[in-house]
């Protein structure tokens, strides 16, 4: 049997019909963004429509061509790309000319090219290659860190030297990626520790506690530390009645403090992480009277917890860049600002908001046309969808987009091999990430960080990227039936 | 499949991404749905509404002769923002006729925020205003070669003719009094703040537009909103056609140049106000546009008071012009008959008579040669006979009953009182005394007929305006009615006002007033064809020379018009009044004049120099 005749009879063609629909009706929605009301032709090549055309013309060739290239050669190339990649990231920033200050872009002829995008699918396949061999084991530590070191490079790069925050996070969504593929549940639960901590920390940093001194949100962040070791130190003691008399001494040492403070006044973050290190100590006592060296790692989790939350305040005030500072702010609700940072987001809301249940109709949105939302065709196409389309439109499109995710994980998991179904996860990963981040960026929900809409927003780079990452998924699927499990 | 211990972890992530797609759903529902604060954000965003102001309407004389109509004037504008690095300065300087000087300074006129506290570089900013369409006309044609150049147009009030600049009005700014009066108004906007301009405001001001256009972020204009089909179109204002003789009335300015006063006329069968003139008076093109301010500012300040409306404003005793509303009421009252004579004795001081007379002339009088020869004693004798017919009874009131019997019938003639049925605005209201005023003065049983005899000549408290004294020409023409005097033609209404005077006694009252015309004080400017009625006044003024006052209508079978002529401080009436009514009467009745002499004369005679000639 061979097996290029039959390609188009084993592609998954529902996945092709939603990326098509999505692609069009995001060209359509470019061109609603971007008319001026001169009645200037969506084929126009002057305007970012008609680049668009050309842009999903050869990216649709593209895809076919992977449709009809051997599978083999991203099992075979995987770390040969990645090893390019790596040194064409590298290279980028040298080259680059600014744009509104990312070192992200390098001009090739006419066109400017964003490798950053293509990053997402070459280090996919580098991880599918590493995490499918057939020796592979999350057990070891080796197999667990260079995954992790596979994303991290990359990552590194961009956002350090390219300055491209939003490109390099999703990187960050191959954590799904190794939890399918069996990542002990708790590395999830601490992500969200750290992100509860990150935001608990920033919010209430600076606002201190009605008695005594220190921060709220310190002493929201070591309580939550001192509440997870009361568990673990709960769960290893012999007696439940320990647990009440450390109970007990906790509420004594606060009453205390409280009392105290008639007097001068108390830093209870002090007193705080006085109990916390008195318990790490018990901790440290328990290992050894019962040799249970797991024990450790909740010493070493509460150490690392306790610098993390001292981190995130120095991170946050000296390593972020002070557009970035301000957008979480503003995220956070601790700052009001719709003429700056905040207003793209307070002008997205009156956009998709005024759109109302069946939006004012294509081609007659006055908030995009007019560039009250800037980024509208990029980043804010959402925007579009949201007033012209209504309610009902953007339900429509969200709902596409979580049929066309379903429909990515059960290919992943009809796969046949690691390095195919740790691949599709990949894919699944970016995707979900990508609609999570610039959705939530619009309605906002999230910080804006600036990443594209797939299918959706204007870009060469990126449509190439997703419609690569896609294609070579369909292409791996389509082959599935010839190879043995 | 690939059989592994993990497997249900797929349930998490798709369970993860349908948990996100329903928090989106639940974002969307409330931002679009529950969430109706962002529709009116959108629109206010985005929707800039701008008014379009409704042409004003004209304004003609009684011939259909344009007074006064709009002239659209054009101002450049420009967006700096917009102007690039590539604006051609130099065509640019060369299309409106400017020099690169000008440009440069002009610019940095209008960046300085200390003088433009609004400049914005996005926004409009007034170049240059108050062009003629002939001075942009060469910028029109070039005008998409100099991006971030508009051309926009506006209108102000213009007029034909040098004239009538009391009874036109302005327009200006609406104030603060106005937007709380009147909703229509917004600030900046124009309204009539005087004159018929006022009266007629809204009338003249039609109803305003409004056009819905689209804005963008940085303020631009993007054209019409839903191509226009939410826009309100404005509506013209009505055109109003005036009583006004533009002839008369030019005529009537001009015999007042140099001299302080008023002349009016009015065609007594109608009502309408022919002329209405006061000197001195201004340019009405002086009180438009930039230049209005200063130029008001000027005219408040000018010790001749050009913005008093002397015509109905001023307030003058009638003097003799008076005794034909005495001979009236009299004969009314049976103070006299027909036939009563009394004596003269001349103007000598000590003869017996509580009045002089100003001259000599034959004695005893009728009252046709009484009017003829202003005779001073003759009103006196026929004002005391009336009020005295019935002696004074108890504590002087059968007396004062005569008084208020005569009171009554002078307002009759609209003396002493506000016309209050008219468009004619700023009026003065004039004066004739009630009993209490004399009660006040002289003690409830302090005065008697003598007292008062002032008033049998139209002196002492009895002040009249010139609009007043024309109707009671009017009145007497009429031969016992006037119609409300007013400006506007095509006011249907008919205000009627008969006086209490029965018409049978005018007749004896018109021959006077001819005879006044062949024989007496009016006799230098008779046109016999035109059987000319009038009666001469000479009103003492405690503050200085004596009013010339004229008081007439012409012809006196089926009169065309009733005249009343005021000059300040110039003497005999006969001498500066007369000329001017006869004038005006001679304009009214042949259209044209044919003593050039006389006009040319009184036309050029100054009398008081600091009234700027124009």
């Amino acid at each position: 049997m061979s097996r290029g005749d039959n390609i188009l009879q084993h592609v998954d063609w529902p996945t092709i019909l939603m990326f098509l629909g999505l692609v069009v009706f995001g060209w359509l929605n470019i061109y609603a963004a971007g008319y001026n009301y001169d009645q200037t032709s969506i084929f126009d090549f002057s305007i970012r429509a008609g680049k668009q055309f050309v842009w999903i013309l050869t990216a649709l060739f593209m895809g076919g061509a992977i449709l009809i290239i051997d599978e083999k050669i991203y099992d075979v190339f995987a770390y040969i790309f990645y090893g390019v990649l790596i040194a064409v990231l590298f290279i980028t920033p040298i080259l680059a000319h600014e744009v509104k200050g990312s070192l992200s872009w390098i001009t090739l002829g006419p066109i400017s090219i964003q490798p950053a995008e293509f990053a997402k699918v070459i280090t996919a396949l580098a991880v599918a290659k590493y995490m499918g061999r057939y020796e592979y084991s999350l057990r070891s530590w080796r197999d667990m860190v260079v995954p992790f070191a596979l994303i991290g490079v990359p990552m590194i790069i961009i956002m350090i030297l390219q300055k491209e925050t939003g490109s390099a996070l999703v990187l960050a969504s191959f954590l799904l990626v190794f939890y399918r593929k069996g990542m002990s549940r708790y590395v999830l639960w601490i992500c969200v520790l750290a992100v509860t901590l990150f935001i608990i920390v920033i919010r209430f940093g600076q606002s201190s506690l009605p008695l005594g001194a220190g921060s709220v949100g310190l002493f929201v962040c070591l309580l939550i530390i001192l509440a997870i070791l009361l568990y673990f130190v709960h769960k290893n003691n012999r007696n439940p009645k320990y647990t009440l008399i450390i109970l007990g001494s906790i509420v004594l040492i606060y009453a205390i403090s409280l009392l105290f403070c008639i007097w001068f006044k108390i830093n209870f973050n002090w007193v705080t992480l006085g109990i916390i290190l008195a318990l790490t100590g018990y901790m440290f006592f328990l290992t050894f009277y019962f040799r249970k060296w797991t024990l450790l790692f909740v010493i070493l989790f509460t150490l690392l917890c306790l610098g993390y939350t001292q981190a995130c305040d120095s991170v946050f005030h000296k390593i972020l860049q002070p557009h970035q500072r301000t957008r979480i702010e503003v995220l956070l609700g601790m700052k009001v600002d719709s003429s700056g940072a905040g207003y793209n987001v307070n002008q997205a809301r009156i956009a998709i908001g005024s759109g109302r249940f069946l939006g004012k109709g294509y081609l007659q949105g006055t908030q995009t046309k007019l560039k009250y939302v800037p980024e509208q065709d990029t980043d804010f196409i959402f925007c579009t969808v949201g007033e012209e389309w209504g309610f009902v439109g953007s339900l429509m499109v969200l709902l596409v987009y979580l049929c066309f995710i379903l429909r990515l994980v059960t290919i992943a998991e009809r796969q046949r091999n690691q390095f195919s179904q740790i691949y599709a996860y990949a894919v699944v990963s970016i995707f979900l990430f990508h609609l999570t981040i610039n959705v939530g960026m619009v309605l906002g929900l999230l910080p804006v960080i600036g990443i594209p809409l797939p299918f959706f927003s204007y870009g060469g780079s990126s449509l190439w990227g997703f419609t690569l990452l896609l294609f070579i998924l369909l292409k791996l699927d389509a082959v599935r039936v010839n190879q043995l499990q | 499949m690939i059989i592994d211990k993990f497997y249900k972890r797929r349930y998490v992530i798709g369970g993860l991404a349908v948990l996100v797609v329903t928090i989106f759903v639940i974002r969307l529902f409330i931002l679009q749905i529950i969430d109706q604060s962002t529709k009116s954000q959108a629109d206010s965003n985005a929707l800039v509404k701008q008014t379009i102001h409704p042409a004003r309407g004209l304004i003609y004389d009684r011939n259909g002769q344009l007074l006064v109509f709009n002239q659209p004037i054009y101002e450049i504008q420009v967006i700096l923002h917009e102007m690039g690095q590539d604006f051609d300065t130099l065509a640019f300087c060369q299309s409106i006729n400017i020099s690169r000087s000008t440009f440069d300074e002009r610019m940095s006129q209008i960046k300085d925020r200390k003088r433009n506290p609004g400049f914005s570089k996005f926004s409009q900013q007034t170049f240059l205003g108050q062009m003629s369409k002939e001075q942009v006309a060469s910028l029109q044609q070039s005008l998409y070669r100099f991006s971030g150049v508009y051309i926009s147009k506006r209108t102000l009030r213009d007029y034909t003719y040098d004239a009538a600049c009391h009874v036109l009005g302005s327009i200006g700014e609406v104030n603060q009094k106005d937007l709380e009066r009147d909703t229509y108004f917004s600030i900046g906007d124009y309204s009539g703040r005087d004159g018929i301009e006022k009266t007629y405001e809204q009338q003249l001001r039609g109803e305003k537009g409004v056009e819905i256009l689209m804005r963008d972020s940085r303020g631009r204009l993007q054209g019409a909103y839903l191509e226009g089909t939410m826009d309100q179109r404005s509506i013209a204002g009505q055109d109003l056609t005036l009583t006004l003789d533009i002839k008369l009335q030019l005529l009537a300015e001009k015999l007042l140049q140099g001299k302080v006063g008023s002349v009016v006329a009015i065609e007594p069968a109608t009502g309408e106000i022919l002329a209405l003139a006061s000197s001195p008076n201004w340019n009405p093109k002086q009180l438009v546009g930039r230049e209005r301010s200063e130029h008001y500012s000027q005219l408040l300040n000018d010790s001749t008071k050009p913005l008093l409306n002397r015509a109905t404003q001023a307030l003058y005793p009638p003097g003799s012009t008076f005794k034909t509303v005495q001979a009236l009421v009299c004969l009314q009252e049976q103070g006299i008959k027909l036939t009563t004579e009394y004596p003269c004795f001349g103007p000598i001081s000590n003869a017996g008579q509580p009045i002089k007379c100003t001259h000599n002339h034959g004695t005893p009088n009728n009252l046709t040669t009484a009017l003829e020869q202003s005779c001073n004693p003759y009103f006196w004798c026929a004002f005391r006979d009336m009020l005295q017919r019935d002696g004074y009874g108890k504590d002087n009131e059968d007396f004062k009953l005569r008084y208020d019997l005569w009171r009554k019938d002078v307002l009759s003639f609209g003396l002493g009182a506000r016309f209050e049925d008219t468009d004619v605005s700023e009026q003065a209201v004039g004066y004739i005394p009630d009993r209490a005023f004399y009660d006040r003065m002289f003690g409830p049983k302090g005065w008697k007929a003598i007292t008062i005899r002032s008033l049998s000549i139209g002196q002492g408290e009895i002040l009249v305006t010139p609009l007043q004294l024309a109707n009671q020409a009017a009145a007497i023409a009429n031969k016992g009615y006037y119609i409300t005097p007013h400006l506007n033609k095509s006011e249907t209404a008919v205000h009627k006002h008969v006086t209490a005077i029965d018409s049978s006694y005018f007749d004896i009252v018109h021959e006077g007033m001819h005879a006044v015309m062949i024989n007496g004080t009016g006799r230098w400017y008779n046109i016999d064809s035109l059987g000319m009625c009038g009666k001469t006044g000479t009103a003492q003024n405690p503050h200085g020379d004596d009013h010339a006052i004229f008081m007439g209508f012409a012809p006196m079978n089926n009169p065309k018009i009733a005249v009343a002529v005021v000059v300040e401080n110039a003497g005999y009436g006969a001498t500066w009044a007369a000329p001017i009514a006869s004038l005006m009467m001679e304009q009214a009745c042949n259209d044209t004049i044919k003593r050039k002499y006389i006009l040319d004369r009184i036309a050029n005679a100054t009398i008081n120099p600091n009234v700027q000639r124009r």
